[in-house]
């Protein structure tokens, strides 16, 4: 998989979870609970539905790794 | 222009001269020509085989214009009023409204009871009552309720053709009103209510006596700019749902005036048909102008307060357009 | 002229002491009558402008005679176009009774010019009839065009007015307003709580809903719903501070126990069994609730109704701004891989609108958490017509005393909001100890 059907992915992950944010909104090297006002519940939602997606799970001490969207990506991306 | 009682009389006579099957009996309606004179003249016309005078005793003869119907007659059977149709309420009950049922469709009960109801002539509280609401409260029978001279005239034909047991209630108050009769034109449906007055801004709902009311209600209403639609009920049992609908939809507001007590009257249940069907149309409570609930008094203007009147039918509506 | 005594037949005017066009008070002072038994002050018992005097100083009359007249202010109709009056007319009322006055010089003393509005000692002019029948109807007179002399108010003027006002519709905590006007309400897009109804006692009809325009910002686009939403909040908190009465007790309560319990239940949970900690404070909040009743009731009619069911209303952020608190039923029922599920379900179904009605207004309580933030605590306000409201702040790891030594644990500090009508500090604070104990045995939960 490359990494633009990687972010592709995630992307509709995210707005599937938040559906009012704008593709454009997103900033790659932002912090996703700070820049779009994500709370436990979405990100957990977003794993799921990456896990859904993609087959790829995402345990909770990894959080970290995933806090921006360019994180999340090479997270992802490593794993998939 | 002829009166509600010369109406039914000459139902009664094209019923009689038409139909071999028919014939009508009750108290005094004979020699006497009949307590309201509504069968005045008939015995003269048709002889005792067709007009019979019975015992005073409302189970019996109700009981055999039973017994007559299941054998195959025509019966009209007057009951003086309502208020002495109690004395033959079970046979009413429990054999008129259910034999059908009960014989598996095997027996009908084509019998048609004429009544006299309502209050208004300081006759008092053991000859005054209303109670079609106990009547249109039984399966298998029908009940009418003729507020016009028309309608007195071509109810009286269709509860004689109709296989079931069929009640027609004339108001007392009624037999003196004069009104147009046309007796070649084909009557519409007596099963259906009929809009007297078009209006949109609330409905006002009678049947028998409590029409007229309402009608004059409504001109006075006219007068403060609110538009009354006026629904004659005239059926019953069975009620024209349907009717009463489409107006309270349009209208948003319903009065319903019965000269019944309100517990448990057709107010009551018209009330209910309303909350549960029309409920998101409403835009106020709906209001029953009824008779106050006491014994009907005997002194004139303790009867007239009692029984509802033009300017309680008035309030209400004012009420009903001011939200409640 | 009253009757001063019981034999009294006549009484003699002997001195005015207002003039025509004074302002008077109920309780004031107006003349001086002599009778047998003396000079007697005469006390009036209206309050307005003395319209005319009708007998003379030194007049005997009979009892019964009017004296004079006090209206609710014509007396500036007799102010002569020419008279002198100062511009500032702000002549002070009750001074001019040393000035010798008769009918038409007291005119120019007159204290309400038109243009005058610091003697406004009870709002518009209107006379006590029509203020009464005004507090009848609940109509604040402020708002009322008058049709009479110089835009006083009369009867006619009240019998035409709407009704009420927007806030009196709500009785007892629900809006009155008609079925078929909610329903155009609904169709139409209309914040029924802005809508004034004329209805009586001020409900709102289907007329009141049709000639509301759905409220136009300045750009002269509508409403958003988001607005609508945020003004509705507003209405509703505004309400809420206005009518109940809060107290606040705290708790620090130690979540060590619950997060270590958590983090090994997730690492063998499957992805889509995942626990959160806010179901954890979920559940607790609703077993806890069990023992203590007197929370978990709904406020109706002028008394708390306690409810035998928990339903817990979880405060839910919406990304426009708004916010919302369905109802989570029976929280305290059922597994917790259960209530996570319902819980994601109705925050989804919360953010994207698709919330039932019976979920919007069965909450029996609400929990708010803030703690994603590190907002450290919060002092929630109750929604009405709950009685209690729990607020939970971010969790934070602190010193904490374990065993008479000094360690990191993570803490999050949790409020209660209670109703003082129905509760009080010593009833909250006992709840909060119950919830910590809870969270000390999340395996029970």
């Amino acid at each position: 998989m490359t990494s633009d059907e990687i972010h592709a992915t995630l992307l509709r992950c995210l707005t599937d979870v938040a559906p009012d944010i704008a593709d454009e909104e997103i900033e790659d090297d932002a912090d996703l609970r700070d820049e779009l006002d994500l709370d436990s519940m979405d990100i957990l939602r977003w794993v799921q539905g990456i896990h859904k997606a993609l087959g790829v799970e995402i345990p909770e001490e990894d959080y970290g790794k995933i806090a921006s969207f360019e994180d999340a990506i090479a997270y992802v991306a490593a794993r998939v | 222009m002829t009166t509600y009682r010369d109406a039914i009389r000459t139902a009664l006579q094209t019923l009689l001269r038409d139909d071999p099957r028919v014939f009508f009996m009750g108290e005094d309606v004979g020699r006497y020509g009949g307590p309201y004179a509504v069968s005045k003249g008939l015995l003269e016309e048709f002889g005792e085989d067709r007009v019979r005078d019975t015992p005073l005793c409302e189970s019996t003869f109700v009981g055999a214009g039973i017994g007559a119907a299941l054998g195959g007659m025509r019966p009209i059977v007057e009951v003086m009023t309502v208020n002495f149709s109690l004395l033959a309420l079970d046979q009413v009950v429990n054999n008129a409204a259910v034999m059908r049922h009960m014989s598996g469709g095997q027996f009908e009960v084509p019998i048609a009871v004429r009544m006299a109801t309502g209050g208004g002539k300081q006759i008092a509280a053991q000859h005054s009552h209303s109670l079609e609401n106990w009547y249109a409260h039984v399966p298998g029978i029908k009940v009418l309720a003729p507020a016009t001279v028309q309608d007195a005239h071509d109810m009286l034909l269709a509860a004689v053709e109709d296989p079931d047991p069929v009640f027609v209630f004339e108001h007392q108050m009624l037999y003196g009103i004069e009104g147009p009769l046309d007796i070649e034109s084909v009557p519409p449906s007596p099963w259906r209510a009929a809009i007297r007055r078009v209006g949109n801004d609330l409905s006002l709902i009678a049947y028998g006596g409590s029409v007229h009311k309402a009608l004059t209600a409504a001109d006075e209403l006219e007068k403060e700019g609110v538009r009354a639609e006026v629904i004659d009920l005239r059926s019953l049992r069975p009620l024209d749902r349907d009717t009463i609908l489409e107006s309270v939809s349009r209208t948003h507001r319903a009065v319903v005036i019965d000269e019944a007590w309100k517990t448990g009257s057709l107010a009551s249940e018209i009330s209910a048909i309303l909350a549960e069907e029309a409920f998101y149309e409403l835009d106020a409570p709906i209001a029953r102008v009824c008779t106050l609930e006491v014994p009907m008094p005997y002194a004139k203007h303790l009867e007239e307060a009692a029984i509802p009147q033009v300017d309680r039918i008035v309030e209400a509506a004012r009420r009903s357009v001011r939200g409640g | 002229m009253p009757s001063l005594g019981a034999d009294m037949t006549a009484g003699t005017l002997a001195k005015w002491r207002v003039a025509v066009g004074d302002r008077i008070s109920h309780g004031d002072i107006i003349a001086e009558v002599e009778t047998d038994k003396g000079l007697i002050e005469v006390e009036v018992f209206e309050t307005g402008v003395v319209e005319k005097l009708l007998v003379g100083e030194g007049e005997k009359v009979p009892v019964g005679t009017v004296l004079a007249e006090i209206g609710a202010g014509a007396a500036t109709a007799t102010v002569p176009e020419s008279a002198s009056v100062p511009e500032s007319a702000s002549v002070p009322a009750t001074g001019s009774a040393s000035v010798p006055v008769s009918a038409s010089e007291s005119a120019a003393g007159s204290i309400i010019s038109a243009g005058s509005s610091e003697v406004d000692l009870d709002g518009p002019m209107a006379s006590p009839a029509v203020r009464r029948r005004a507090h009848e109807l609940d109509v604040s007179l402020r708002g009322v065009q008058g049709s009479g002399e110089h835009g006083r108010i009369t009867l006619d003027d009240l019998e035409g007015f709407p009704r009420g006002s927007a806030a009196a519709a709500i009785v007892g905590g629900r809006l009155r307003i008609s079925p078929y006007a909610r329903r155009l309400a609904l169709e139409r897009g209309i914040d029924i709580a802005q809508v004034r109804g004329t209805g009586l006692s001020g409900a709102i009809q289907a007329r009141d809903v049709l000639s509301a325009k759905p409220s136009v910002q300045e750009s002269g686009k509508p409403v958003s719903a988001s607005e609508r939403m945020q003004r509705a909040i507003a209405a509703a908190m505004t309400r809420a501070n206005d009518e109940i009465p809060h107290y606040y007790v705290e708790q620090s309560i130690d979540m060590g126990n619950a997060l270590t319990w958590l983090r090994e239940a997730n690492a063998s949970l499957n992805v889509t069994e995942r626990l959160v900690s806010g179901v954890l404070v979920l559940r607790a909040v609703a077993r806890a609730l069990r023992k203590h009743k007197k929370l978990n009731a709904t406020w109706q009619g002028g008394k708390p109704v306690p409810s035998e069911e928990v339903h817990v209303g979880l405060a839910v952020s919406l990304r426009g701004g708004g916010l919302v608190a369905p109802a989570l039923r029976n929280t305290d029922e059922g597994s917790l891989t259960d209530l996570m599920a319902r819980m994601t379900d109705l925050v989804s179904r919360a953010r994207s609108g698709a919330l039932r009605s019976s979920e919007l207004t069965s909450a029996t309580i609400t929990l708010t958490s803030l703690g994603e933030r590190g907002v450290e605590s919060v002092t929630p306000i109750i929604f009405p017509p709950q009685v209690a409201i729990v607020g939970c702040g971010a969790t934070f790891e602190r010193p904490w005393v374990v065993d008479g030594q000094v360690v990191p644990r993570p803490v999050m500090r949790v409020t209660l909001g209670g109703d003082h009508r129905v509760s009080n500090g010593h009833q909250g604070a006992r709840f909060l100890s119950a919830l910590d104990r809870l969270l000390q045995e999340p395996e029970k939960l």
